[in-house]
């Protein structure tokens, strides 16, 4: 049996069962990693000691009858590199922070630790999650398993890259304007991005911070809703973690989407898409339709400023979020210099990469005095339309529907050269982040490249268990099809 | 030469007296080894956040209620973008767009004269750390202890004439935190640190002049010295008729002069906008209703409840309530021994002789009300007399000794056996026959000199009204 095929709760169920050791799902999965990761190149890291040293930890805890009610006790699990790990390198994927070890963990780590889950590696993504193709990497780039060829997506592409070629079989992710949802798509996997406020930022290297979410990405809609069921929850830590009622997604997990209203934005479905996603995400509105549900399309206000207003946003917050690498406390620092401002200049010019100089560059010219108002507080006006407008529609709508991204995924080095035409490819993803509502990417399709196409669902506020069960339900009605099975 | 008006409005830095830091749990004491009270919270180790210490909010309200502000129940931080190695987020959390204190003002005296000082605004702050230049290495340390702790900056509107009105309104100002406990105001230690914004202007004029901003004074008689330096330098160039600059300047108190920093035209853009790993902070009425319901008596309550509840003169209330920690010894001693005249005096005059031979403030006074009341027990149980007790006070005010233990293990205790003094004065009488003769023909100095002498003899210890009558019965 190729343990690497199960999906996370497969795994998790053997291990309880005591047919699967830790220590064997551990071992095989470094493996699969030794065997194809030179093609893909998803990791950063691979904690190959510390992984069997644990593994071996949490199977003493399992004999000892602990973690009996953790569905995921013994699962490895995989970290995007913005991630904080004590004692385990967290570069974000830069030269500036290529020797950062973090004396603390992530709150989402100490969580899934409480699970008895083993940490694999840190996989790769863009430059401080500055990018959709994960090719902004100081570190290089991963390749999309589906076809070598093409990017993963980004920035979370090592994380959707990982669980698409079994490298992992489950792993967490950041979404600040599509950063999970988006590599999902082109790897045909399924991610989630909560509600801003569900899942504990302490120990995510902020790029955003009023944007960023952490959030699963897995094979399938349960592994997702249940390693949510273990990420989340208020944190004292983070004073923008919301306490809420209910924390159990796993229960959305019904095939029954009678009744519910599903709601098409038509400027998703407009210019620039691309003909094959459309007729994917229409056909499987269809599905969901002929399962119950009343479909039927709408205009979503303001989304048309929905990037201009983004990139103003997080670039702002970016340039002051990332202000602190100087090369004085840790990581990066120049070799040669004279003096202060010698030391800074230099650190970070060496430090950063072209597109994160871009975001700070912008970033720091929209909070500069004299533009704040046209740019950084025009664009806290049309973020507040945004949210007006997707509130408007849930009055009406259970549920939103479209696509992910507008293509399936490009081929390396074609995105980078054109960074307009980049965040264009954001168009369907940044305004939830913008309204900090809870979206869902699952794959709906192949296209006649081969590639995968991405359906989102787009929840309210808090409405994690509305697009959990439309997902479930949609995905019932097809199988999981992933690169290595085709190949 | 044209006669001109000075305007000087104020920016004071205050270092909050919570237990720990306004981000995360560390402690803020100060001192203590380098880098040794933080943590990654408040040294902006990538991925941490700020959580804000409620204590820091309770003390910024109860300080703008204390100086009569407006409170914004819904206010807000906000990121001030700049680099500097003592500042490790490369960002101060402070409150540009909401403050939380707004519109108030505190009345001043002058000689006599009576005004208010506006308030601008009280916001509320993180320290930055600290940064210690090593000659010998040639290198320059940080030091993060002071990193996060929390401050207040209290901006007043440019309403003071004279250094005269800035020392009064910042000993008033001083005087408000102590009594309400918000911080220390150690100017040495840095709580307190004050900002001057001073132009000039021909008396008269409507329009302010241009103004410097004045910066690094640490106690306040260098305060009124930068400030009369400042307005003879502007005074100067506006007769040559050259222009002030806008500036910031540092003053150099060993130098009695101030040097140029920065001038505005390379002052740094901080491009201020919303903290966004902050919710914003709402006040309900209730949190309010709560901590005004809790400000502690003030200054010129307690003043007028002394006269009136002790009987003490206003003049003596009014030392004693110049300092918060005076005013909580005078109260706390006479709790136990019930004579407030008596422990007046003892803050008045033998305190306050001390305070100013060793040259210390009153906030650092070290001996306790206990040790004091015991003191003041000695006396009334007619245990020692008056001259001892200054002895032993001194030790007390020294280092806190208890008066009791001191009194019996150094056997200062009065000898009250009429018969052993009795033969002891009967011995100085005899010893002493010129003297004798000289008082019983009328020299009532000599006296004196006798009851000296047996003072002498008996070290001290002896009722000296007790030596006076025995001596006049055997003289008689």
């Amino acid at each position: 049996m190729d343990l690497t095929k199960l999906t996370a709760l497969e795994l998790g169920k053997k291990i309880k069962d005591k047919e699967v050791s830790v220590i064997e799902a551990t071992q095989a999965l470094l493996e699969k990693i030794k065997q194809t990761d030179e093609d893909y190149h998803c990791y950063i890291t691979v904690m190959e000691q510390e992984a069997l040293a644990r593994a071996s930890e949490v199977q003493k805890q399992i004999d000892a009858g602990e973690l009996s009610d953790s569905p995921l006790a013994g699962v490895p699990v995989a970290i995007k590199d913005n991630i904080c790990t004590k004692g385990v390198k967290t570069t974000c994927a830069s030269k500036i922070l290529y020797n950062f070890n973090p004396p603390y963990n992530a709150t989402v780590i100490e969580k899934l630790e409480k699970a008895g889950a083993v940490i694999i590696g840190k996989v790769n993504m863009d430059e401080f999650a500055m990018g959709s193709t994960t090719e902004t990497s100081y570190f290089g780039v991963t390749k999309n398993p589906w076809n070598t060829a093409h990017v993963p997506g980004g920035s979370s592409g090592g994380a959707a890259a990982a669980v698409a070629a079994e490298e992992a079989f489950y792993s967490l992710g950041s979404d600040t304007g599509g950063s999970i949802r988006q590599p999902s798509s082109f790897c045909g996997v399924t991610g989630i991005k909560p509600t801003y406020g569900t899942v504990s930022r302490y120990g995510l290297v902020a790029y955003a911070s009023s944007l960023d979410q952490i959030g699963p990405i897995a094979r399938n809609v349960s592994d997702c809703a249940v390693v949510l069921d273990l990420i989340s929850g208020h944190d004292t830590k983070d004073s923008t973690s919301v306490p809420r009622d209910n924390y159990q997604y796993t229960e959305a997990l019904i095939d029954d989407v009678r009744g519910m209203k599903i709601g098409i934005p038509k400027g998703y479905l407009g210019a620039g898409l691309d003909k094959e996603v459309k007729s994917s995400i229409l056909a499987a509105a269809k599905v969901l339709e002929e399962k119950g549900a009343v479909v039927e399309e709408f205009d979503l206000d303001a989304v048309d400023y929905a990037i201009p207003a983004y990139y103003v946003i997080a670039s702002a917050e970016a340039s002051s979020n990332l202000s602190r690498y100087d090369g004085i406390k840790y990581g990066y620092r120049t070799e040669d210099f004279d003096g202060l401002a010698d030391v800074y200049k230099k650190s970070r010019s060496e430090g950063f990469g072209n597109e994160v100089k871009r975001r700070m560059m912008i970033g720091a010219f929209v909070l500069s005095s004299g533009y704040y108002d046209a740019y950084y507080n025009k664009s806290l006006k049309v973020k507040a339309l945004i949210k007006e407008g997707f509130d408007k529609a849930f009055e009406k709508y259970d549920i939103l529907l479209g696509p992910t991204a507008p293509s399936t995924a490009p081929k390396l080095g074609e995105s980078l050269s054109d960074p307009l035409k980049m965040y264009l490819g954001d168009i369907y993803t940044v305004s939830v982040n913008l309204a900090g509502l809870p979206a869902i990417s699952l794959p709906c399709g192949i296209d006649s490249k081969g590639l995968p196409i991405g359906l989102q669902l787009i929840g309210k506020h808090f409405g994690e268990k509305d697009i959990i069960r439309a997902a479930f339900s949609f995905e019932q009605s097809r199988d999981y099809k992933g690169p290595v099975n085709n190949a | 030469m044209k006669s001109y008006e000075t305007v000087i409005g104020l920016e004071v830095h205050v270092e909050l007296a919570t237990q720990t830091k306004i981000f995360c749990g560390c402690t803020t004491q100060f001192g203590g080894e380098p880098n040794t009270h933080c943590c990654p919270v408040c040294t902006g180790m990538p991925g941490t956040l700020p959580v804000l210490n409620k204590r820091v909010v309770e003390f910024a309200m109860a300080a703008g209620l204390a100086t009569n502000c407006k409170i914004n129940q819904k206010c807000k931080f906000d990121r001030k973008n700049y680099f500097y190695p003592d500042l490790p987020k490369a960002y101060q959390v402070s409150q540009l767009y909401l403050p939380i204190c707004h519109d108030g003002g505190i009345e001043i005296e002058v000689n006599g004269v009576k005004k208010v000082v506006g308030i601008h605004e009280i916001h509320m702050e993180e320290d930055a750390g600290k940064l210690i230049h090593d000659p010998w290495e040639d290198c320059t340390l940080v030091d993060y202890n002071r990193c996060g702790v929390p401050l207040i900056e209290i901006v007043s509107e440019p309403d003071m004439r004279s250094a005269e009105e800035v020392i009064s309104y910042l000993e008033k100002l001083k005087l408000i935190l102590q009594y309400l406990g918000v911080s220390d105001c150690k100017m040495q230690e840095g709580s307190l640190r004050a900002d001057i914004n001073l132009s000039i202007r021909e008396v008269g004029a409507e329009k302010f002049g241009t103004r410097t901003e004045m910066k690094n004074m640490n106690s306040f008689k260098a305060i009124a010295r930068a400030i009369e330096g400042e307005r003879k330098r502007q005074i100067e160039l506006i007769e040559d008729g050259k222009q002030v600059v806008q500036e910031t300047r540092r003053w150099d108190d060993n130098k009695d002069t101030s040097f140029a920093m920065r001038s505005k035209e390379d002052a740094q853009d901080y491009r201020y906008f919303p903290e966004p790993d902050l919710v914003p902070i709402e006040i309900s009425d209730e949190w309010l209703h709560d901590i005004r319901s809790r400000q502690p008596e003030l200054r010129d309550e307690k003043m007028l409840r002394y006269e009136t509840e002790y009987d003490i003169p206003e003049y003596d209330a009014s030392i004693i309530t110049s300092s918060k920690r005076l005013a909580d010894i005078f109260e706390e001693t006479v709790a136990i021994c019930e004579k407030p005249k008596e422990v007046s005096n003892w803050l008045m005059v033998e305190t306050m002789r001390l305070l100013k031979e060793t040259e210390m403030e009153p906030e650092n006074i070290l001996f306790s009300a206990q040790n004091l009341a015991r003191l003041i027990g000695l006396i009334s149980d007619g245990k020692i007399n008056r001259t001892v007790a200054k002895e032993v006070f001194e030790r007390v005010f020294k280092e806190n000794i208890d008066p009791e233990d001191y009194v019996k293990v150094n056997g200062l205790t009065m000898v009250n056996d009429e018969g052993a003094l009795r033969t002891v004065i009967e011995n100085i009488v005899a010893g002493n026959p010129a003297s004798v003769s000289d008082y019983r023909s009328g020299k009532e100095k000599a006296l004196g000199f006798l009851v000296g002498q047996t003072m002498k003899e008996m070290k001290g210890k002896a009722d000296p009204g007790l030596i006076n009558k025995i001596l006049k019965e055997l003289l008689s």
